[in-house]
């Protein structure tokens, strides 16, 4: 198969999976099992594209001229190869955890949640693979427009004025921030594709630099910086699947992917280094890493909760950005797969908690331990994953991103890594705790939804299995970044 | 033997429909009428296409009626400037005549059904030579009809709804004084110069290069009379009720073409004739017409976003776009003339396809389509619905639509003259346009009511979709479009800077 063509295909697949759950609608299994075709056939396609790419081969594709210096096109980076193969890999088990918990929970609608699952998928892989800006863009928005129908899946007033909030303020800040940014680059350069390198030096004024960064950050609602956050909390009305695989891994790696992508391919680490445009961000992220990990402590629902960390993670991977620096982006851009893996298995259980048990808060939570150990197992793989401790995969991006933070002497920015470490590891093994030490007076009835089960156990055993081979990974990031 | 006829084609595009329509207001209410007005159109666009053969060979056609010479005589012009908008003048009409015939029998009596083509080809013919005309008070005539003309088909909404004689009535009376305050300002122009002739009132004015205030005060009349008629804010007023409350098919057309021909002409008085006066015409641009713009966008949107009927919406959302329009004429360079025709060729096309398609629905739900009547219409009608959320994204400016494309060159233009307040304000005003689309949206597809889905007649959603189609592929090869609009803005332009 040519390079161009497995592009295609694997942008199509999705949207096959797509139309062929529409078509088998009235048949449950069939309509379900598509997602996890889809999901199989993607999954390999992007870990061929994955191998390629360390082969230094190019994958790219050009459909037609937008206008001068702009094509429809699509063009595989490093960056993108990693981020397909995550939210490919993912949707596999994501759609095991669906079939578990829509039937579980009695949701209505599942064919129309099944097609713009799926067409989300596609948006997200279509991003990880865009060749230049616009197309980016473009995706980014159908990704937006095509998750509205699932966050407001439950059709009440609560999820309806939360799909309002969440697209509002995603479409809006891409519309006043992200699209404006876009057309300055491209006035200023006569092109938007991706280049090692970047294309802004000696082309974009070094002194407007601090404001396109600006205009970049909080376009790209998804990444869900402070003050930019509060869709995030919002989508939380979805039901879980959404949240773990879109509100943890697509739509959201999706917003700090974009960013990552502008600072290395759009805008450059070394105009950045030299600029120190994007020091001012560090604070930021700072400031969101810890505020919301704040927050997080004083959510008792645990899905909000869970969301209020994904929030401080994500600015994580912000930081490392803004750093630009090789060994933080290193971890920032590793950051995407350890988070992806940790926070999918808490959104996971958390579901699972829910279909089995119907508690959604963390008080409720006492004596569960033992009724659930294969849920709380998972969970506790997870949540040590994110929160940094070997042998578990996300020890090292925050290895990495302290590292990164040193060599660029923010000092006070690795002391705050560390405290946020600590934050997590309060906010997020405090479930495990209550759920092991305190007894429950109430008897609860459980509901047996296996499928539930298994996918979380696989990603939080990913957790720690995939520690020992963080190399094949950062292989390819490496050569991401050169300096 | 029909080369004759094709050497008064510049004639023919606009006596034509009116001579049709003098026949058709005696024919019976049948299928006769429509069917006449098609044929008509088909020649119009047959006609068209011989003017852009023609243009495309030797760009400048000066027809003079009866050969008398200009500036005795009248003249239609037909340069670049114009060639590109007659051509989306002649097809759009087609198309929307295709669509009307449907929507007549539904919304107007029976018995008027026929006479309502008579009015419409008298819209199209007065409108068409509002384009050509090179003749200002031959302007004021074709005003004058096409007003009167587009006044009786909104009166026909009345078999709907009463407001719309009070529309109607709005629109006769603003629209006298819009047209009044024109023929004042002609009267001085021809007092001061004794000629009517666009062509030769440069020549004329130039020998007053000093200034004189009865031509600045003739001058300022025209501009408001037309700014009237242009519904530029804040002399809007009587446009909002005149399209909602008109039949959709004249609203269809009043939305996509009848203004966009009056900016155009707008736009050529600007830059052809005022153009001597260059301290007067920035006075005027800067200080009147680009605050106005900036205005009439946000205004427009923010009143868009509280509309709970659709076709006021989309009237109001019309008040923003020919604020968009306007804001790139007030530039006063290349860009910006280039972009404001983008979006004229643009709007027209967004604008048309969505009152297509809410007029569909207005005949569908046998009422005014308010937000709550939409409910659920997304499963129920799904060819027509998925028109209206292209056409419904086009207008917010995603990409690959054509409203990006106008989006792209009005924020280049902008760019280029550092207005980056203007930037910022378009920006926001788009993300605006999302919350009151969007609402539209949530109703059709997300609301609790589901129905089943039903039959829709092809032979009003193959316009529909003939329009939504031509959107899509104006955002991707969207070269024609930027040509013509570049060739109008050269012409236009190269006058400016001599």
């Amino acid at each position: 198969m040519s390079n161009s063509f497995l592009i295609i295909l694997g942008i199509i697949t999705p949207l096959f999976a797509a139309l062929f759950s529409y078509v088998c609608r009235y048949n449950n299994n069939f309509r379900d099992s598509f997602g996890i075709i889809g999901g199989l056939i993607t999954f390999v396609i992007s870990l061929k594209i994955f191998h390629g790419i360390q082969n230094n081969e190019v994958y790219q594709i050009t459909f037609f001229t937008l206008f001068d210096g702009v094509d429809f096109a699509f063009k595989v980076s490093a960056l993108g190869s990693i981020f397909s193969l995550v939210a490919s890999s993912l949707w596999i088990l994501a759609s095991i955890y669906t079939i578990g918990y829509m039937r579980g929970a009695g949701e209505k609608n599942q064919t129309r949640f099944v097609i713009f699952y799926s067409i989300a998928i596609h948006a997200a892989l279509a991003i990880a693979w865009s060749g230049n800006l616009l197309v980016l863009f473009i995706f980014y928005e159908i990704l937006t427009f095509s998750t509205f129908p699932l966050v407001g899946h439950k059709q009440n007033a609560e999820s309806q004025s939360a799909g309002r909030l969440y697209l509002s303020i995603l479409v809006g800040t891409s519309l006043i921030f992200f699209l404006p940014a876009i057309f300055w680059i491209w006035l200023k350069t006569g092109t938007l594709d991706f280049q090692d390198g970047g294309i802004l030096m000696n082309k974009f004024p070094a002194e407007y630099l601090s404001f396109l960064i600006a205009m970049l950050v909080f376009g790209i609602g998804k990444a869900a910086i402070m003050p930019i956050h509060r869709w995030l909390p919002a989508a939380m009305v979805a039901p879980t699947p959404v949240s773990a695989l879109l509100h943890a891994v697509a739509v959201v790696k999706a917003g700090v992917f974009s960013f990552l992508v502008v600072v290395v391919y759009i805008v450059g680490p070394d105009f950045l280094l030299q600029t120190k445009s994007s020091d001012w961000l560090v604070w930021l992220a700072c400031f969101t890493i810890m505020a919301s990990s704040i927050i997080a402590i004083t959510k008792d629902d645990l899905k909000a909760r869970l969301a209020y960390s994904t929030i401080s993670q994500l600015s994580y991977i912000i930081l490392g950005a803004a750093l630009a620096s090789s060994l933080a982006l290193k971890g920032a851009s590793f950051h995407i797969i350890t988070h992806a893996l940790g926070k999918i298995t808490l959104f996971f259980c958390a579901g699972a908690i829910y279909v089995t048990a119907h508690i959604k808060k963390v008080s409720d939570l006492k004596g569960m331990g033992y009724k659930l150990p294969l849920i709380f197992f998972a969970y506790t793989l997870g949540a040590l994953s994110i929160i940094g401790v070997p042998p578990f995969i996300g020890s090292w991006s925050k290895f990495y991103l302290i590292m990164g933070s040193i060599e660029r002497e923010f000092i006070i920015v690795a002391i705050i890594l560390g405290i946020s470490s600590l934050l997590n590891i309060y906010y997020l093994l405090q479930p495990v705790v209550i759920g092991f030490t305190q007894n429950s007076k109430k008897e609860i009835k459980l509901i047996k939804a296996p499928l539930t089960v298994w996918p979380p156990l696989i990603t939080g055993l990913g957790c720690l299995v995939f520690f020992f081979y963080a190399n094949y990974f950062l292989n390819n990031i490496s050569g991401v970044i050169v300096n | 033997m029909f080369d004759i006829f094709l050497d008064d084609a510049p004639a023919l595009v606009v006596v034509l429909p009116l001579l049709i329509s003098a026949i058709i207001a005696f024919m019976p209410s049948k299928i006769w009428p429509w069917i006449i007005s098609i044929i008509t159109l088909l020649l119009h666009l047959f006609l068209s296409l011989h003017l852009l053969k023609e243009i495309s060979v030797s760009g400048l056609i000066i027809y003079e009626f009866g050969n008398w010479e200009p500036p005795w005589g009248i003249s239609f012009k037909i340069d670049g400037v114009n060639i590109g908008l007659q051509l989306l003048f002649s097809i759009f009409v087609l198309v929307s005549t295709f669509y009307s015939r449907k929507i007549f029998l539904n919304e107007i009596d029976y018995r008027d059904s026929g006479k309502a083509y008579s009015l419409w080809l008298l819209a199209v013919g007065s409108l068409n030579g509002i384009i050509l005309t090179n003749d200002i008070f031959n302007l004021f005539v074709f005003l004058e009809i096409s007003a009167l003309a587009s006044i009786s088909l909104i009166a026909l909404g009345a078999g709907q709804n009463r407001k719309a004689l009070l529309a109607a009535f709005n629109y006769l009376i603003i629209g006298a004084i819009g047209a009044t305050f024109y023929v004042i300002g002609v009267g001085f122009a021809y007092a001061m110069t004794g000629t009517l002739n666009m062509n030769d009132l440069v020549i004329q004015l130039a020998q007053y290069s000093d200034g004189q205030l009865a031509i600045f005060a003739g001058m300022s009349f025209m501009l408001i009379g037309l700014m009237v008629k242009a519904a530029i804010f804040p002399v809007h007023i009587w446009l909002p009720p005149a399209y909602s409350y008109a039949p959709s098919a004249v609203s269809t057309l009043l939305a996509a073409l009848a203004t966009k021909t009056i900016l155009y002409f707008f736009v050529r008085l600007l830059y052809e004739v005022f153009i001597i006066y260059p301290n007067y015409l920035s006075l005027f641009l800067d200080f009147v017409l680009y605050p106005l713009s900036l205005l009439a966008i946000f205004i427009g949107t923010v009143i868009a976003i509280y509309q709970d009927d659709i076709k006021k919406l989309l009237a109001f959302s019309s008040i923003a776009q020919i604020g968009y329009i306007t804001l790139a004429f007030s530039l006063k360079d290349h860009s910006g003339v280039s972009s404001g025709f983008v979006h004229i060729f643009n709007h027209a096309l967004i604008k048309g396809g969505l009152f297509m398609a809410v007029g569909y629905f207005a005949i569908l739900y046998k009422d005014r389509v308010t937000l709550n009547s939409l409910k659920g219409f997304g499963y129920k009608y799904p060819i027509t619905s998925f028109a209206l959320l292209i056409c419904g994204l086009s207008l917010i400016g995603l990409p690959l639509t054509n409203g990006f494309i106008s989006k792209l060159y009005l924020f280049q233009a902008l760019y280029t003259n550092q207005m980056y307040f203007s930037i910022a304000l378009v920006a926001v005003s788009s993300a605006l346009a999302v919350v009151y689309f969007w609402k539209i949206v949530e109703q059709m597809w997300f609301s609790e009511i589901k129905f089943k889905s039903e039959k829709e007649d092809a032979y009003i959603y193959l316009p529909i979709w003939i329009v939504t189609i031509s959107i899509i592929v104006f955002g991707i090869y969207s070269t024609p479009i930027i040509e013509f609009s570049n060739l109008s803005a050269d012409y236009l332009i190269s006058g400016y800077q001599n």
